[in-house]
């Protein structure tokens, strides 16, 4: 008698992808905002800091830029449980997910405060606006409108990266759709419900950013 | 008034300003006429403490623009300025352009700053503009804003740089017309300006910079049908 180690794909497991997809989501946003957070100072202390400031930020986020972002997670988080600071997966994740976002969008993010004419930016001035209102009301909202599609690219692509937080544990959707290809033995099925849930997540965001910018260039 | 003294300004090597004195009174209009680096641009920037200068000092109703106690944010109040881009914010209505300044730095309620904006956009002939985006704007509608953006902080002082330089031939009228009741208004302008004709019927004085220097400063009659210096007799004759 053979012993039946695999076992059918059921309804439940449809949830299981489901709530994985919604890791998916939670550890996406969270790094997209974070990182976004953190790359526009960054961005703005490249354009408007001295060279070498640029230079150094640059020189940093350039490591974080270009290290493959697997790389980046399983050294993080094998570096924090040597040092004896083992952290949740989720937490980890975002950590190193949160950093590589800000390496992307601080380049989005100069390119978008650069894209302020000097001058536009002389006649708020001239008004009696102080550098930061000036830098408020003026440079962040003309300048990030500016690359406003080059941001949503990088926060797709953030999600669909997620996808590579698995390799530390993170049940996220890869790695449940992983979970159930052993016990069912269903790649093909279950990998195309998969791609399913994350045409699911970014199709709505690239939706809401079309509709933002007819709205802005009207 | 504003008090110039002997204000020197160089860019890197190049000095386009050497040694500016100039002093301007309450209620006059005062054109600086001169070829392209003159310098006569940049003695607007500098009167707005928007260039460092180098030596020398501008006082405006007698605070010093360039002492380090001053405090620019609330000089510049004082100062309206309009350049030769029109410089409208893109992302914000006319209305909006005119009554961010006053919300922002002057403190005023929302629904304040925007009846000042409407009056202000009134003022220059844009009654029927008020939620219209720059983009929908010609011009010469966008550089009467930046007229009422500036006025509707109420400044003591208007500075107008080469305003028409950027415009098409047949808007040029309506922003001079928008400057000739400014004028008539009795408000005290600086005008940076390549229209001959227009600083001569417009202005109090006329002065005429040559290679960083005020080569020569008069009454429109004077300087232009009796100029002294040489370089303004060929600057004249070659506008002409």
């Amino acid at each position: 008698m053979a012993i039946d180690v695999f076992s059918e794909l059921q309804p439940k497991d449809l949830l299981f992808l489901g709530e994985a997809a919604l890791r998916t989501l939670e550890i996406s946003l969270t790094a997209i905002g974070i990182g976004s957070a953190f790359g526009v100072v960054f961005g703005w202390m490249m354009s408007e800091g001295n060279r070498f400031v640029t230079f150094i930020i640059n020189a940093i986020l350039d490591i974080f830029r270009s290290v493959p972002l697997i790389i980046q997670l399983i050294l993080f988080d094998s570096f924090i449980s040597i040092a004896g600071y083992p952290l949740p997966a989720f937490v980890s994740g975002t950590i190193v997910l949160s950093v590589y976002t800000a390496a992307l969008v601080a380049n989005v993010a100069r390119g978008g405060v650069e894209a302020v004419p000097a001058s536009l930016r002389k006649a708020s001035r001239s008004l009696g606006l102080s550098y930061w209102q000036d830098l408020r009301y003026i440079v962040w909202p003309v300048g990030l409108r500016a690359v406003f599609p080059s941001w949503i690219g990088v926060a797709l692509s953030v999600v669909k990266d997620s996808a590579l937080v698995s390799v530390i544990g993170y049940v996220e959707l890869l790695k449940a759709s992983q979970i159930l290809i052993t016990r069912t033995q269903d790649t093909f099925v279950i990998l195309t419900i998969a791609g399913l849930f994350y045409f699911a997540l970014s199709y709505p965001i690239s939706k809401a950013s079309d509709y933002i910018e007819r709205r802005w260039n009207q | 008034m504003i008090e110039i003294k002997n204000l020197k300004k160089s860019f890197d090597e190049l000095q386009v300003l050497k040694g500016i004195d100039l002093t301007v009174n309450n209620g006059e209009v005062l054109s600086v006429i001169g070829s392209s680096g003159s310098g006569k641009s940049t003695l607007l920037y500098c009167i707005n403490a928007l260039e460092p200068i180098d030596s020398g000092s501008i006082l405006v109703d007698g605070i010093g623009v360039h002492d380090k106690s001053t405090d620019v944010n609330k000089l510049r109040q004082k100062i309206g300025m309009v350049f030769q881009q029109f410089n409208m914010f893109p992302h914000l209505t006319a209305q909006e352009n005119v009554a961010l300044a006053p919300r922002k730095v002057k403190k005023m309620s929302k629904k304040d700053a925007m009846d000042l904006a409407a009056r202000q956009l009134e003022h220059v002939g844009l009654g029927q503009k008020l939620n219209s985006y720059p983009s929908a704007l010609s011009g010469g509608q966008q550089q009467r804003v930046a007229i009422a953006r500036a006025l509707a902080m109420e400044p003591s002082y208007m500075l107008f740089d080469e305003v028409t330089s950027a415009l098409d031939p047949e808007l040029v009228g309506e922003v001079e017309d928008t400057m000739r009741m400014l004028a008539k208004e009795g408000m005290t302008m600086i005008l940076v300006t390549h229209e001959i004709n227009f600083a001569r019927d417009v202005s109090d004085r006329i002065a005429f910079f040559h290679e960083g220097r005020m080569e020569e400063i008069n009454s429109p009659d004077q300087l232009i049908n009796h100029p002294t210096s040489e370089h303004t007799v060929k600057f004249l004759s070659n506008v002409r």
